[in-house]
């Protein structure tokens, strides 16, 4: 009977059937544990207003619940305690608590707590009491206090985007062109032999860095004024057990009540801060505000490496594949080729590093940035360092797809586009190469996914915790590949692990590894349907 | 088209029989020039091996211009590679090495420092296999003109529509020129096949067993075209089925073991053949 089944073969189809469907199961797991920590992050919850055993109050949100561990080992009924989020990080000194449930005795959500977000300390949760102008009450009472500091919020956030534009702007405009001058100043020094000549354009020079000083004067001015106005309007709050705390107004990034908002409201808020999460630059030790300079450098990244990875590794398989005379040499190759995707990555960042910050960079440092030295240039970590380094990491990937996609060309299309006259190099641009393209696509897709997903050769080649400014902005020559950028998969690292505040960090882990999952995702879709469109070309249609 | 120029003098098909060839076991062949007209190709002592392997042994014969000539012979016999040297297509296969000569018109064919390409431009092949090209009908006929470097437009549309017409194929895909030619079926996809031999305009064309994929609608289609064709080239088939060699073809060689064993008009083959073995074939005795 046993004999019989294991014949037939059915037991085989269950076994291959079982490890599908496991292998899917973790799939989806994996994607249902991010999702499930990650998309609750922004759903403004609403705050409760706890009584505690000894006459205190407390005020926050519930992240969790767990049972408390049994110190004597003994089989009593399970006691369990709560986590809240209190926030008010300046008065606390941590935004989480645990509380034992039995500690606690009632609970209430009053209708006119406030959620306020702070550019610092995190979030505050409390009451508003009184509007103040230049030191002096405006308002009093939650009632009239509420309406004046939502109108005087409006006038200083646009204040502060004056500020930001002005800062960012203006102020990184005369910046550029005073180091821009500097080191024209300095190349003039240096090169100029003529000492007239020279004198003549030091001086111009100064006089240009003069002129843009005098703008830095009156900019700065206008900022100080700015920032004057700012802190002219404060608000006093109190947090649930009375305690006072002022702050200025525009140190708030939004302030809502969520204990009276509507559902809609809510969904609205949610989709705000999504968006924001997605826009903004990272606060706080990147865990606040958003995320783009990371989604930014990786996609920048992956498609600086796919450029240059995809025409290299085709190049080189081509070659391999199509001229090189078949024997033990091109065998050794190949086995060597394929042996490199099994090289570890770190071992790739280290030979990027020395090879392409130190070798690479430093001449080309050495050749054309001396003005700017000892400042490197090129010769320190950057993204097209990494990119590059990347591209080496998934070039094999690239070399053994391609190899694969042109044995599946049909001798019978060689043989043919041969008798008809062709050249080898006709055939191959005319016939083989374009009937390879789908599989050498999915060699990007695999060489894609795997470097977009790398981070352990980017840490030492050019991504950082922080970068204050994206590769790509409006500055002559507009794409800047020596700076050092961000990265999801490092943001992930430093936000989890590196991060002063762990736990209020931890949704954002959450949150970067989700939108690592879907940038990787769509990069991938891209590819993808860039192949099928190819495919379906190469089956039904002209190429 | 190029030069066809060719010596009339001394065309009357004398033998070409080379010292070397030893004369001993039976089977062996002394006429390898059986018409009176001029040879389009003329073969002498043609010997070639896969590495260490044999596969053509001492081959002499002149294949007739303006004429089918049909290569049979059992699996293995080397009928196929004889074909393939006859435009260079053996160069691809690694190991692969020939003696002897082939001459198309003054044309030296196995010289190594021949330029391939123009002779395959000269001699067409049409493979065992369809193997139209990923492309539309219409880049599938262009491809050769296109490669000899014709990129009128005008002119492309002309050649693509008599050649297409030639291969009688016009009717039935003058609406879909730029569909895929993926799309025919396979009786079309080895006219489209023909199609793009002829729009080179060779002056040979090589056929490998082009009906071995057929059903036998799109085979009597062929055939039919191969008797409209040998009006303006030469033609040499190389076929498994006895019924399509004798249909199709003026003249019948038969191979066996890498060596011709029989050369001539194919009515006498097939109803007189001189060797003992060509008759055992021919009668289904073996093979």
């Amino acid at each position: 009977m046993l004999k019989r089944l294991l014949y037939s073969g059915d037991p085989f189809i269950w076994l291959t059937g079982g490890a599908l469907a496991f292998s899917l199961l973790m799939i989806a797991a994996l994607i249902w544990i991010v999702a499930a920590n990650a998309l609750g992050f922004f759903w403004p919850d609403q705050l409760r207003a706890v009584n505690l055993q000894d006459g205190q109050k407390l005020l926050g949100v519930v992240r969790a619940t767990e049972a408390i561990p049994q110190q004597d080992g003994s089989d009593a009924p399970a006691q369990y305690r709560t986590q809240f989020q209190v926030a008010n990080r300046d008065l606390y000194g941590s935004d989480f608590r645990w509380v034992d449930d039995h500690f606690m005795t009632a609970h209430v959500f009053p209708e006119e707590v406030v959620y306020l977000e702070r550019y610092e300390w995190g979030p505050f949760f409390g009451f508003l009491t009184t509007v103040r102008q230049d030191g002096l009450v405006l308002t009093e009472g939650f009632a009239q206090a509420w309406p004046k500091f939502q109108e005087l919020h409006t006038r200083t956030q646009a204040t502060l985007d004056k500020i930001h534009s002005i800062e960012k702007k203006d102020i990184g405009r005369i910046n550029y062109e005073l180091e821009r001058l500097r080191i024209a100043l300095k190349s003039t020094q240096r090169k100029e032999t003529d000492p007239v000549r020279a004198a003549k354009k030091i001086t111009a020079l100064e006089l240009e860095i003069a002129s843009w000083q005098q703008t830095y004067e009156t900019m700065a001015q206008e900022l100080t004024a700015l920032y004057k106005e700012n802190a002219r309007y404060h608000i006093v709050v109190q947090d649930i057990n009375g305690k006072q705390k002022e702050l200025a107004i525009a140190g708030i990034v939004r302030a809502f009540l969520p204990n009276t908002m509507s559902g809609l409201e809510r969904f609205s808020l949610y989709v705000t801060r999504f968006w924001e999460f997605f826009w903004e630059a990272p606060r706080e030790a990147n865990t606040e505000g958003g995320i783009f300079p990371a989604i930014f450098g990786t996609v920048l990244m992956v498609i600086i490496m796919s450029i240059v990875v995809v025409p290299f590794g085709v190049v080189a398989a081509l070659y391999l594949h199509e001229y090189a005379k078949q024997g033990p040499l091109v065998r050794a190759v190949r086995i060597a080729v394929n042996n490199l995707a099994g090289v570890p990555a770190i071992v790739f960042g280290i030979f990027g590093l020395g090879f392409f910050v130190y070798g690479v960079g430093g001449t080309l440092d050495q050749l054309f940035y001396q003005d700017v030295l000892p400042t490197p240039t090129y010769g320190t970590g950057g993204i097209l360092w990494a990119s590059l380094t990347l591209a080496l990491l998934t070039v094999p990937v690239v070399i053994v797809a391609t190899e694969e996609a042109l044995s599946s060309i049909p001798r019978e299309w060689r043989e043919g586009s041969l008798a008809l006259g062709a050249t080898k190099w006709e055939t191959l641009q005319k016939i083989v190469i374009p009937g390879a393209l789908p599989g050498i696509l999915t060699g990007t897709i695999l060489a894609m996914a795997r470097g977009a997903g790398e981070v352990a050769p980017l840490m030492i080649t050019g991504v950082v915790k922080l970068a204050p400014t994206l590769p790509i902005d409006g500055h002559f020559p507009f794409f800047h590949l020596e700076r050092k950028f961000m990265h999801l998969g490092f943001h992930i690292y430093d936000v989890g692990f590196q991060s002063p505040n762990v736990e209020a960090a931890k949704p954002m882990v959450f949150m970067t590894t989700l939108f690592l999952i879907v940038i990787v995702i769509a990069l991938n879709l891209v590819a993808i349907s860039l192949r099928n469109r190819l495919r379906s070309r190469l089956r039904f249609g002209v190429f | 088209m190029e030069d066809r120029e060719k010596s009339t003098a001394g065309s009357s098909g004398h033998a070409v029989t080379s010292p070397r060839r030893p004369q001993t076991g039976s089977g062996r062949v002394s006429p390898v020039s059986v018409s009176n007209q001029t040879p389009e190709v003329r073969i002498t002592d043609l010997c070639l091996s896969y590495g260490d392997t044999p596969a053509l042994k001492h081959i002499s014969m002149d294949i007739p211009r303006g004429q089918v000539t049909a290569f049979i012979g059992p699996s293995g016999c080397g009928k196929s590679t004889l074909l393939r040297c006859l435009n260079r297509l053996n160069d691809l296969i690694d190991g692969c090495t020939t003696s002897g000569n082939i001459t198309m018109g003054g044309l030296e064919i196995l010289d190594p420092t021949l330029d391939v390409t123009a002779l395959r431009k000269r001699v067409g092949m049409v493979f065992q296999k369809p193997n139209p090209f990923p492309k539309s009908i219409y880049e599938n006929v262009a491809y050769g003109p296109r490669v000899l470097g014709i990129k009128n437009r005008v002119r492309l549309d002309e050649l693509v529509e008599s050649s297409l017409k030639a291969a009688a194929l016009w009717d039935e895909v003058k609406d879909r020129l730029h569909e895929s030619a993926l799309a025919l079926s396979g009786g079309q996809h080895q006219r489209v096949c023909i199609a793009r031999t002829i729009a080179v305009e060779p002056e040979v064309v090589l056929m490998d067993e082009p009906c071995s994929a057929l059903d036998p609608i799109a085979t009597a289609k062929i055939e039919e075209l191969i008797h409209e064709l040998k009006e303006q080239y030469t033609i040499v088939i190389v076929t498994h089925n006895m019924q399509q060699a004798a249909r199709v073809s003026d003249y019948t060689a038969f191979l066996y073991l890498g060596e011709l064993i029989e050369f001539g008009k194919t009515e006498k083959v097939f109803t007189a053949p001189e060797k003992q073995a060509t008759e055992d074939y021919i009668t289904g005795r073996f093979g």
